[in-house]
């Protein structure tokens, strides 16, 4: 086993050495511009970039004309957002999200409040999840766009998009999912989801990192946006920019093998994960799951060991790379903006780890993970005067604590 | 997070990691720092006189938390009370490289020391009220 192992497939997911291989030629002899329209070069390039864009479209069960190439799920999820709040802005100017987004949909829609928009930020249930209530009691005759992830990045936990997706089409409102963590994990079919825009990413699917899609639907409804960035035209006139072939094509084998390998990925990443689980859980005392059991990713776990501090755990785990929702983890030195709006307190918040589990992952690297996890808890609990006080029959929520900040 | 090569080790090999009796009129402690905010140090001193004789500390934090308190164990054993009051912050930054981001973890380190001698001088002087 080489270290450090890699348990952060969520964060990114290493190139599949078959993507590589359908890339290798556009990175090195087939080099045309996929706008050129005199000559063989570009004719083999646009000829690989519409290949792609069926392979794309193919596994989200959308037609190869509704794909937007872009340079990732940020980008998509800028052009989605601004491009349907600009268009659409005569007939409404209230959008509908979650506290749980990504920054890319959050920061997008503060940026559209500041320009006037309203934005109604639900709050989930405990594990993460909005329900259709909820999107149904926040909708108004105004609200033109419902925006909302497919898969929660950090805890994992599956959004009923289907039924949230009827509500949508039912009451005229067009419905944008960041399906960023979820293509290749579960399945995504956009004609029965109800899903009129989705964005998706390369290199969370084994593709190259600086490509993405953007799914917009053309017919019930026809769905128009007004471009973000000028330029020549290209793809449809949707997103200027000469097209990054290799990127795309490697994007177009990525989806194409996260579609022809979902079922057996998500038994082998399922597998492990659940066994990592099962043995934690087992071995361990005082330790929480962040999100819904049942309706999660198949290869997330995002655990809370309480009385020791994620960054410290990180330390102490360094042959396993993984994520925290510790502050002291972020740029912004504040715990995960996702457990705190799923009620959990800042102090679990500081002490949750994200394991992600990927194609490449092994039992026996999952024991090895096993073990280090095991270990690190175990030493820094005696280490915690928290761990003591809850011995000492304590209960923390009744201590008054000084010198926080 | 790049940590200082004595950052990691007081992390991995803590000094004075432990508990004294407090309810000795010997021991102060002093607990700082809330769950909610990532960090709690308790830091515990046993004075002979008007001096620390031992100390100990538990630490919830991040490696600089653990090693600031580690260190601040590691620095006030044998020196009077008076001695271990001027021991600031910044002396723990420099001596462990910490980052500006880290910088709260000298400060609640600082803080401990502060509050086990508090609390010792509270009981001393409780007591001699009862006497």
């Amino acid at each position: 086993m080489k270290l450090p192992l890699y348990f952060d497939y969520q964060a990114t997911t290493p190139l599949d050495p078959r993507v590589l291989e359908a890339m290798m030629p556009y990175l090195t002899n087939e080099f045309g511009n996929a706008a050129s329209r005199s000559h063989a070069f570009g004719w083999t390039a646009e000829k690989a970039v519409e290949d792609a864009r069926a392979q794309v479209a193919a596994s989200i069960g959308a037609s190869p004309k509704e794909i937007v190439f872009t340079s990732g799920s940020t980008e998509s999820i800028n052009l989605a957002l601004k491009g349907v709040a600009e268009l659409y802005s005569d007939k409404g100017k209230h959008i509908v999200t979650s506290e749980v987004e990504h920054k890319a949909v959050l920061d997008t829609c503060k940026r559209l409040e500041s320009e006037g928009y309203t934005v109604t930020y639900l709050k989930p249930t405990k594990t993460g999840m909005v329900t259709r209530a909820m999107v149904e009691e926040a909708l108004r005759p105004d609200t033109i766009l419902v925006a909302l992830m497919w898969a929660n990045n950090e805890v994992g936990t599956l959004n009923p998009v289907r039924e949230i997706g009827e509500l949508c089409h039912a009451r005229g409102v067009l419905f944008f999912t960041d399906a960023t963590q979820a293509v290749g994990k579960v399945p995504v079919d956009v004609q029965a989801d109800h899903v009129d825009l989705l964005c998706l990413s390369g290199h969370k699917l084994y593709g190259p990192k600086g490509v993405g899609a953007l799914y917009v639907r053309r017919k019930d409804p026809r769905v128009r946006l007004v471009a973000q960035m000028d330029g020549g035209g290209h793809e449809r006139g949707m997103r200027s920019g000469t097209l990054n072939v290799p990127g795309i094509v490697g994007l177009g084998k990525a989806c194409e093998l996260a579609r022809t390998e979902l079922a057996k990925d998500t038994e082998h990443t399922r597998g492990l994960r659940d066994y990592f689980e099962s043995r934690i859980f087992a071995e361990l005392d005082h330790v929480a799951l962040n999100g819904d059991r049942e309706h999660r990713l198949p290869n997330n776990s995002n655990l809370s060991f309480a009385y020791v501090e994620g960054e410290s755990m990180i330390m102490g785990i360094k042959d396993i790379a993984v994520s925290s929702g510790s502050a002291c983890t972020s740029a912004s030195l504040e715990p995960s903006h996702v457990l705190r709006a799923m009620g959990v307190g800042d102090e679990l918040a500081h002490s949750s780890i994200r394991f992600g589990f990927g194609r490449k992952t092994t039992r026996e690297e999952v024991d090895f993970a096993i073990d280090q996890v095991v270990k690190a808890v175990r030493r820094l609990r005696e280490l915690s005067p928290l761990y003591e006080m809850v011995k000492e029959g304590i209960d923390l929520s009744t201590v008054q604590w000084q010198g926080g900040h | 997070m790049a940590y200082s090569d004595k950052v990691i080790d007081h992390y991995n090999n803590p000094r004075n990691v432990g508990s004294l009796d407090k309810q000795s009129p010997k021991v102060g402690t002093g607990v700082v720092g809330a769950p909610e905010c990532g960090d709690v140090m308790k830091l515990q001193i046993e004075v002979d006189g008007d001096r620390i004789v031992d100390a100990k500390f538990k630490t919830f934090g991040c490696g600089s938390a653990i090693a600031s308190s580690s260190l601040a164990t590691e620095w006030i054993k044998g020196k009077t009370l008076d001695e271990a009051m001027k021991i600031k912050n910044t002396e723990i930054v420099e001596e462990l490289s910490l980052p500006p981001v880290k910088i709260h973890c000298s400060v609640l380190a600082e803080d401990a020391i502060k509050s086990a001698i508090a609390d010792f001088k509270q009981k001393q002087g409780q007591g001699g009220d009862s006497k």
